[in-house]
């Protein structure tokens, strides 16, 4: 009943996407373990599934929306014959080989069985951990712009984080809010300068400098931020009816915890290439890397991790 | 757009939903939103699969914002099941078929 396979991907963003397609192409008939559908990162697609426009990938000269790549990029796995499957695993042995995976908790037989693994997980986004954000997520606090912004026209609203993807959700929401509000526990940002640009010149756009969220107000819906200022101590409320949460990710490893070695962020090692610390198995995207993040990055190290394997394979006389 | 889903206007909707005779889930959706878009293929199935058990209509917030903000949507998808015109069950955003069922399932 278990399905076996030469190259198991863990993965369907940018990563995952693009090791199928290579190895796809070199006749390795990859299954791909998407993930299920949901409203968060954790979904076939990723992360540029919960973006809007992605203004740098190559080739899009005038830019392409994240889910519309992510469709296209699973059409073209599909067409050189990739195996898609809608699923998630949750778990994985690669004690042995081959290794298992099972995508199924009902089952105690794995569901793959893998000549080798490339993992492409990728990241999620960190939540605040403050007071008030489980009670008040979809109540008004949010973790994606392109979603519930809407729901907030004509509002003032707080976006919390200094990185690209605040200020994208930033600018993007003042489509729709009053005013918005940048929270950032630092007084510089961590974002490209373009996007530090356009947010400064945005007349809706304000920053809190040096500011740490304490709690998120209210009782059934978002009523204002309790936030401390973390040079002079004092705390203040910020008076926002809106709440979006940016402040950054944390890998999806739990699958390979204790199995493959990680680094002291919890990021997947690899090297050389998509090498991982256990033979046959690759990694490749944001599980393995905080330091570009970007989805043509991503796409490159899947790429590599599809020629890895494929080499690697041929090493084991496949 | 399968036929079996009914497409309801904030002019409609009381109607709709108030007369239904299975209990009614109701998609609150919109044309940006990708989550939205991930389960559309889901509840045309639901659609057809359960149509013994409860009928489903889509509601665009977009055009139709007095329901929306009426039923304090604030995250979309939202589904909302409807037995008898009164909530009895609110999921808030996408989820596999099988999570989807049960949670409907568990309040029909």
């Amino acid at each position: 009943m278990n399905h076996h396979t030469e190259v198991l991907i863990i993965g369907s963003g940018p990563a995952g996407l693009t090791a199928a397609i290579y190895a796809a192409r070199a006749q390795l008939s990859p299954v791909v373990i998407e993930g299920e559908p949901s409203s968060t990162t954790d979904q076939p697609g990723g992360q540029l599934m919960v973006t809007t426009e992605v203004e740098n990938f190559p080739g899009f000269v005038d830019g392409v929306q994240g889910p519309d790549l992510m469709t296209s990029m699973r059409a073209q796995a599909l067409r050189f014959g990739a195996d898609l499957r809608v699923t998630k695993v949750h778990k994985l042995d690669l004690s042995q080989r081959p290794f298992r995976a099972w995508t199924s908790e009902d089952h105690e037989a794995p569901s793959f069985s893998a000549d080798s693994v490339i993992l492409a997980t990728g990241a999620r986004s960190l939540m605040l951990n403050v007071p008030g954000e489980d009670r008040l997520l979809s109540h008004g606090l949010s973790t994606c712009a392109t979603c519930d912004g809407f729901f907030f026209r004509g509002q003032d609203i707080a976006v919390i984080g200094g990185g690209d993807s605040a200020l994208e959700e930033a600018l993007f929401l003042t489509r729709f809010a009053r005013t918005v509000t940048v929270v950032h526990r630092r007084d510089e940002l961590r974002a490209s300068k373009i996007m530090q640009e356009r947010s400064r010149a945005h007349d809706k756009i304000d920053f809190a400098w040096n500011t740490q969220v304490t709690d998120v107000l209210g009782h059934d819906r978002v009523s204002g931020l309790r936030v401390v200022d973390t040079v002079t101590g004092e705390s203040r409320t910020l008076d926002v009816t809106g709440v979006f949460v940016a402040i950054g990710h944390v890998p999806n490893t739990s699958l390979v915890e204790g199995q493959l070695e990680l680094d002291d962020n919890g990021y997947v090692i690899t090297g050389p290439g998509t090498y991982t610390s256990v033979e046959g198995v690759f990694a490749a995207g944001d599980v393995q890397d905080h330091e570009y993040r970007q989805a043509i990055t991503s796409a490159g190290s899947g790429a590599m991790a599809a020629i890895d394997a494929e080499r690697w394979l041929e090493t084991q006389g496949r | 757009m399968s036929d079996q889903i009914t497409t309801l206007t904030d002019a409609t909707f009381d109607e709709v939903v108030g007369s239904a005779e299975k209990p009614i889930l109701v998609d609150f959706w919109a044309e940006w939103c990708g989550p939205c878009k991930t389960i559309a293929p889901i509840l045309e199935e639901l659609a057809t699969e359960q149509s013994d058990k409860f009928v489903i209509g889509k509601l665009d917030v977009d055009a139709n914002v007095a329901t929306a903000t009426k039923f304090s949507v604030m995250s979309i998808p939202t589904l909302l099941l409807f037995k008898d015109g009164e909530v009895v069950a609110r999921l808030v955003g996408a989820k596999p078929k099988g999570a989807l069922l049960q949670e409907i399932s568990a309040s029909l």
